[in-house]
């Protein structure tokens, strides 16, 4: 363990920590065991690690947080001199709780309380341990709110929760967290639900609130770009263990551990891909010990004879209902004017913020929805014309990979039912054949036909997304539209199954749309990528093209906000402006402008600003 | 965040074989879920007894206590101690004119008494307990049937069909229970029907049963309608259309299952609350017509004998009191097993 020896008293310091949980049958189950590390004042540690190694609940102990009923913590926590473990309710909240320590949470949108204005909220944190005249709270309320660069910041104050975006609510919350002028902030994956770009401004103010406030941070996260970026040290954790220890620089430069070394190599890196022609796999890692083999790229390219897809003028529109007698006020033009091609055996990527409309997209292109207008051809059948028993067989080509795996598969059927039923469904054989090519297709996707007999609770998350694929394969398709397929995995899993998906196309030429929010897999993974902006495409072309020079400034802002792994860069500041989201929500009478698009290179086009 | 049991540590391949083939489905899970729950356990044990209690009711009138109790018994004499004791006794009170009813005699004949007309209450307990559990149990299926059809047709198809079903239910919801099942029983009860082939005739069990099994028809519909709107909106059920699956395919198989569940937990509730119903409309003379019995008719029979002879009236409200409990009781842990997000929140 390198422990700096010349922090002197540290701020935070943890000793053995060992939490359990009581389980079924009664039985204490430890996820954590043995952990030790320390955080000195105005220092940040970043806790990195896949879901489920214990990263949360270290926090929560901290702060004392966990059911005492259902939970039994072990080891010393010593926080600002307070022994933690020690102290009992009323004294975690007069010493620890908003006073030496503050936290913020993942999700900005439920942590904040709906009903009272976020002023009342901000005010109630700082007059919760010290009293305050009401106009002196105010004031310091707005002094607050400024500080986390939250604009008009005096208006703002006696609106509800409901009228801040995500990116706004985080530093609201920030805000309240820092009230009480505490001595270590807890962040708990305080940007993993933001869009890139809001992360960008969230991580900015963070670094630019600790130099001002001296604050130390213990930082969680599954993120190794975000650690880069943040933090001063890291701990590695693994299954309630700290794996490994140190200065981020040196633990990036040189990971010790084999699982250090595995998860640094699976984390995909913006910029990687410079000079690569085709899609490249993730490098395969050797777990005893850590090394990684060669990246294998594609070996077949996309045949460019005949499109398989044909988008044209894709317009989606959702209605805005209120009033009286629950009449049409607006619209949502979720999808406007949207073109595209996709060719056998090619990858085209959507990119955008969350609302942008890439998922409408794709689910507008097989119809699960009916408030499309446009033309979708797919290999010579127009699909918004058709009957729809003809759209039903149709489906057959086109087929999904959703983000959640779990929730899209039917949790009282077997993963062979389930696997079998579009099978026979389109009579392309019998039970037994379905049978005995789900067996097939559950071991092309890394799993035993033996596992055929279990229900979806059962399986790990990879391995769900891993039947989800098997599902998908059964019927043949043409070509696959993974929507968010691989952004709710961990890193390690993400890596193995972007392999997979490259395999499959590398074997049977499917087609891919690749809708993802995430721009370092995108990179890996495309021929060819759309940037989508309020509903609209702003700029498509070839993968190396929108990278390296991107024309279109919303695609700059996208890629330059990506937080890249490399503690080297961690002194950047982005610089960006803030603002609040748009929602592309227009008036019934509103006709959208007609845009034009200038070929900047072959196949690269870019949305001319009006 | 409790880290999943059976995550594996990043390896290129996912772990696999290791307890393949443990087949546990959500319906097992959920039989396993009653057995280990006490409270389940016991309250289905009562509740089995008094049903098989009920169903000897014949063997308990003809070998146990000898007495028919459905024939009245003013004149009758039994022997208590070896001594000949009238069952309608000399009232002993104020003026001592007319006649009281023999009070428990706590042996096998008249164990809790005789009625106001000299009828063995104990026998007509069981009697009258198997009607009631008859009518509430057919009356809780054929409500779950209704109400299942009604609220997936309605769930499912939208548009206009959910239109004129919904407001159709909310029509019959905006009648009281007890009014609507009163009007009913007022208008069906004492008239012979005749339905295609079958007749109903007037005093027919038949009767009461159609009515609560319709009154209560709105109450499960409408979660119901509001299930099946969910679950079609859920994304395996948009994986299955994407799949290409048949619209009646993703009816049977997807979404009829996941209903399931919510009928099943309102099957216990809605007994229990069929088992009063029965009993207020009996009690009320618009149910069980007599010469049969019900919990609810006894009831009534006792309510003149309430301050001299009070066991007659307690052991139906006692028995009505019991097997309302023990439903509930069972209805809570089946609906923990079967929803566990319920249970985690206890």
């Amino acid at each position: 363990m390198n422990e700096s020896p010349e922090t002197p008293a540290p701020i935070l310091s943890i000793r053995d920590l060992s939490v359990s949980f009581l389980g079924a049958r009664k039985s204490w189950n430890r996820v954590i065991g043995g952990l030790s590390f320390d955080i000195s004042p105005g220092e940040t540690v970043a806790l990195v690690g896949e879901s489920g190694s214990g990263k949360s609940v270290t926090s929560l102990s901290v702060m004392g947080l966990l059911d005492p009923a259902t939970s039994r913590v072990e080891g010393e926590i010593r926080l600002a001199g307070y022994d933690v473990l020690k102290l009992d309710e009323a004294g975690m909240i007069r010493h620890i709780r908003g006073q030496a320590a503050a936290m913020i949470f993942q999700e900005p949108m439920t942590s904040l309380h709906p009903i009272y204005r976020v002023g009342d909220q901000i005010i109630e944190a700082l007059t919760s341990h010290h009293a305050l005249p009401g106009p002196e709270a105010r004031k310091q309320a707005i002094a607050l709110l400024e500080r986390v660069r939250i604009p008009n910041a005096a208006r703002r104050m006696d609106d509800y929760p409901h009228a801040f975006s995500g990116g706004m609510r985080q530093r609201v919350m920030i805000a309240m967290a820092l009230a009480s002028r505490p001595k270590l902030l807890i962040a708990d994956e305080p940007t993993t639900a933001l869009d890139v770009t809001v992360q960008g401004e969230i991580l900015d103010l963070l670094k630019d609130l600790q130099a001002e406030y001296g604050m130390a941070m213990l930082f969680i996260t599954h993120d190794m770009g975000v650690v880069a970026e943040m933090a001063d040290r890291t701990v590695v954790m693994l299954r309630g263990q700290a794996v490994e220890q140190g200065a981020t620089a040196a633990l990036f430069a040189s990971p010790q551990e084999p699982y250090t070394k595995a998860l640094l190599a699976s984390v995909p890196v913006l910029g990687s891909m410079k000079g690569e022609p085709s899609p490249l796999r993730f490098p395969l890692v050797d777990m005893a010990t850590g090394r990684a083999g060669a990246a294998l790229p594609l070996q077949n390219s996309p045949d460019l004879s005949a499109p398989i897809l044909d988008v044209q003028g894709l317009v989606t529109r959702f209605d805005v209902r209120g009033g009286l007698l629950n009449r049409r006020v607006a619209q949502v033009h979720a999808v406007e004017n949207v073109s595209f091609r996709i060719f056998p055996g090619e990858t085209l990527s959507l990119v955008g913020e969350s609302g942008c409309g890439k998922s409408t997209t794709g689910k507008s292109i097989i119809r699960l929805n009916d408030r499309s207008t446009g033309a979708v051809t797919m290999s010579g059948d127009e699909l918004f014309a058709l009957r729809p028993e003809a759209l039903r067989q149709k489906r057959r080509e086109i087929q999904m990979i959703p983000q959640d795996p779990l929730a899209s598969m039917n949790p009282r059927m077997t993963v062979g039912d389930a696997l079998v039923e579009p099978f026979t469904e389109h009579r392309l054989g019998t039970a037994a054949e379905g049978r005995a090519k789900a067996a097939i297709l559950m071991e092309q996707v890394g799993l035993t036909r033996a596992m055929l007999e279990r229900y979806p609770h059962e399986f790990s998350g990879g391995q769900r997304q891993r039947v989800c694929i098997a599902r998908a394969l059964m019927l043949d398709p043409k070509l696959i539209i993974a929507d968010e397929s691989v952004s709710a995995l961990d890193v390690s899993v993400k890596a193995q199954v972007v392999n997979l998906l490259l395999d499959i196309q590398d074997r049977l030429g499917i087609a891919f749309l690749f809708i993802s929010h995430d721009i370092a897999v995108v990179e890996r993974v495309s021929h060819r990528i759309a940037v989508m902006y309020m509903g609209e495409i702003v700029e498509i072309g070839p993968r190396p093209e929108i990278m390296e020079r991107p024309r279109h400034a919303y695609t700059r802002q996208l890629i330059g906000a990506v937080t890249v792994p490399d503690p080297a860069r961690r002194h950047l500041r982005r610089n960006q402006q803030i603002k609040e989201l748009k929602t592309p929500i227009r008036p019934l009478d509103f006709r959208p402008p007609a845009r034009r698009y200038e070929e900047v290179s072959p196949g690269h086009l870019v949305m001319i600003e009006t | 965040m409790l880290p999943e049991s059976d995550k594996t540590a990043p390896s290129p391949a996912v772990t696999a074989g290791e307890d393949a083939g443990r087949r546990r489905g959500p319906w097992k899970r959920v039989f396993e879920g009653l057995i280990a729950s006490p409270t389940a356990m016991i309250s289905a044990g009562l509740l089995m007894l008094i049903v098989v209690a009920t169903l000897l009711a014949p063997v308990y009138a003809k070998y146990v206590s000898g007495t028919d109790p459905f024939r009245s018994g003013l004149s009758a004499r039994i022997k208590i101690d070896g001594k000949p004791t009238p069952v309608m006794q000399q009232s002993t009170e104020g003026l001592g004119l007319g006649v009281t009813p023999i009070g428990p005699t706590w042996g096998p004949q008249y164990l809790l008494g005789a009625d106001g007309q000299g009828r063995d209450v104990a026998a007509r307990m069981l009697y009258g307990g198997r009607n009631s559990l008859l009518i509430a149990g057919a009356a809780t299926l054929i409500c779950l049937f209704w109400a299942a059809i009604i609220g997936i047709a309605a769930g499912y198809s939208g548009g206009v069909v959910d239109g004129v079903l919904s407001n159709l239910i909310d029509m019959i919801w905006a009648f009281p229970v007890y009014l609507l099942a009163i009007s009913l029983s007022i208008v069906m009860i004492g008239k012979s029907f005749a339905l295609g082939p079958f007749e109903i005739s007037s005093g027919s069990l038949i009767v009461p049963i159609l009515i609560i099994g319709l009154v209560y028809v709105p109450y499960v519909a409408r979660p119901i309608r509001g299930r099946v709107m969910a679950i079609n909106q859920s994304e395996f059920v948009m994986a299955a259309r994407g799949l290409g699956i048949r619209r009646w395919k993703i009816l049977l198989r997807h979404i009829l299952p996941n209903v399931s569940t919510t009928l099943i937990v309102f099957a216990p509730m809605l007994m229990a609350l069929n088992i009063v119903t029965e009993s207020s409309l009996s009690f009320l003379s618009v149910g069980v017509q007599p010469p049969n019995a019900s919990w609810g008719t006894i009831l009534q029979d006792g309510q003149t004998l309430l301050y001299s002879r009070p066991w007659v009236s307690l052991a139906p409200g006692f028995a009505i009191m019991v097997t309302v409990l023990l439903l509930n009781l069972f209805g809570d842990v089946l609906r923990d097993v079967l929803d566990p997000k319920s249970a985690r929140g206890r």
